[in-house]
């Protein structure tokens, strides 16, 4: 289970958001450009620092300001797929896939075997010796996936994944992502701005506006003014 | 006086295709005739007989020599200090990159002066080496600095704007994924960017081989301990023309090659993206 307590003073506003999201729940953050939901993550994930913060996962605590803890990023054990998929261009798949047990000094048969087993999930077996740019949107979404999840990550923050994808992909990328998050049972934390992401991915969503949290609940509950912020 | 609005569509199109023919070859004869000179007023047989001269390869040596050491250094050095720079935000960061474009506009000899007033025998700095018995100036080690200061900004550019252009998320998602910083930059950051890295460094390369004045300057002109190829050049002018004319044609050779070299890297690079 993800709990997320955090303040920080961003240029306009103070982003100042409690999150509480269950194993195998999918939790979808909405709001406008410049919300604060990708700053949020990128505090969880530990690529930026927040003015106060506690951060646990599954009872770990990944930071507590007060105390000065603090988790080194690459220590985290967090997927996180980025809008653009920042798969490894110069690498192949599996080297991309395979990128994050080497960096976690995996053994070599749980490397080959991991590597396998996320390529078949992912569809993307049959692409294992392609260059990773050379792929298409919805190839290179299902690799950073992949990738992602080889780790065996405690949880999963995805910041709007399918932006640049077409309407095949995005369902894919959709069905993959909730079907493995249930299965593995980790707490998944989805950025997007389309209702439509929301109501079909989420199992809960969060509509932030101007860094503070506006409206929490159902996806298929959410009133028609929230999306877009009363402030807007 | 016939309007140009009525002249046949025909003849106005020759008359801009002969327009842009006399422009194209006039700049091309102006680049090409003098390096074409070179090759013209020396025979192959006087070419290929002064290219054994001792003093033509002792230059030709040292230049390879010091330019190589100075490519290592600004690549050793240059590529972690461009990295840290464009990563890290400093007081002073907009002096820093001032100093760094500076010796790409400062005339070479001023750049020797400087290097000298710092470190020569009398030197600020180089009294002090000096009184230990490491004099620098007027020895192959100034031949490197002075190269080093003049050729580098040109890899120092390159790799900044190289690393200011990558995608952070690229770096972001590879320390989520549990690589360290070092890791990261080796299988990252330095492969996405290495073909630009190696542009930057065939433009160094080819800058530090072709100092002058900063050399003359800072080093001196001592054969086989400073007389780097183009100060054997100007040697050879006031002497032996042969010689100067056959290390003049070992430069345009050189240069040459560098410059196919990356033209070569570039279209890999346009063909990749």
């Amino acid at each position: 289970m993800l709990e997320a307590v955090i303040v920080k003073k961003l240029r306009d506003y103070t982003l100042d958001v409690t999150l509480t999201v269950q194993p195998g729940e999918v939790m979808v953050l909405m709001g406008m450009n410049g919300s604060g939901k990708s700053t949020t993550l990128n505090i969880i994930a530990g690529l930026l620092e927040a003015d106060t913060a506690t951060i646990t996962l599954n009872g770990e605590c990944l930071c507590r300001t007060g105390d000065d803890l603090d988790l080194p990023v690459e220590d985290r054990r967090i997927g996180y797929v980025l809008q653009n998929s920042a798969v490894f261009p110069h690498m192949s798949v599996r080297d991309n896939v395979a990128f994050g047990l080497r960096a976690r000094h995996k053994k070599r048969p749980v490397i080959t075997e991991r590597v396998a087993l996320w390529m078949d999930r992912m569809h993307i077996a049959d692409l294992a010796d392609v260059k990773a740019g050379n792929l298409s949107g919805g190839q290179k979404q299902r690799v950073a996936l992949a990738r992602a999840l080889a780790i065996e990550p405690h949880l999963l923050m995805m910041d709007e994944p399918f932006t640049a994808l077409d309407a095949e992909s995005t369902q894919t990328a959709k069905d993959l992502t909730r079907r493995f998050v249930k299965e593995m049972q980790i707490p998944c934390l989805v950025v997007t701005h389309r209702m439509a992401d929301c109501t079909e991915i989420g199992d809960r969503a969060c509509v932030i506006c101007e860094g503070r949290k506006e409206w929490e609940g159902c996806p298929d509950e959410m009133p028609e003014f929230a999306p877009v912020c009363h402030c807007a | 006086m016939i309007s140009r609005r009525l002249l046949p569509k025909k003849y106005r199109r020759n008359l801009t295709y002969l327009a842009a023919g006399i422009l194209i070859a006039g700049v091309t004869l102006y680049l090409a005739l003098p390096i074409l000179a070179l090759f013209i007023r020396i025979s192959p047989d006087m070419f290929f007989e002064t290219v054994h001269d001792p003093n033509v390869i002792s230059a030709l040596w040292l230049s390879l020599f010091t330019t190589c050491i100075t490519l290592a250094v600004v690549i050793v050095v240059g590529t972690p200090f461009a990295y840290y720079h464009c990563r890290y935000s400093y007081p002073g960061k907009v002096v820093v990159d001032t100093l760094i474009d500076l010796p790409l506009v400062l005339p070479p000899a001023v750049a020797g002066v400087a290097l000298l007033v710092l470190y020569g025998r009398v030197g600020l700095l180089g009294k002090y080496f000096n009184m230990f018995g490491m004099p620098l100036a007027f020895t192959t080690l100034a031949v490197i600095m002075a190269q080093i200061f003049v050729a580098s900004p040109f890899y120092l550019r390159q790799a900044k704007s190289l690393f200011e252009q990558l995608d952070p998320a690229y770096e972001q998602t590879a320390r989520t994924l549990g690589a360290s910083s070092l890791r990261t930059l080796t299988l990252v950051t330095l492969p996405m960017t290495a073909t630009g890295l190696i542009s930057g460094a065939v433009m160094t390369f080819g800058r530090a081989l072709g100092e002058f004045g900063a050399t003359i300057m800072f080093a001196g002109n001592l054969p086989g301990v400073t007389q780097t190829m183009p100060l054997a050049v100007y040697v050879g002018m006031q002497g032996n023309i042969n010689v100067g004319l056959t290390i003049s044609i070992l430069l345009v050779i050189i240069s040459f090659t560098i410059m196919i070299a990356v033209r070569l890297i570039q279209k890999r690079e346009a063909e990749r993206a």
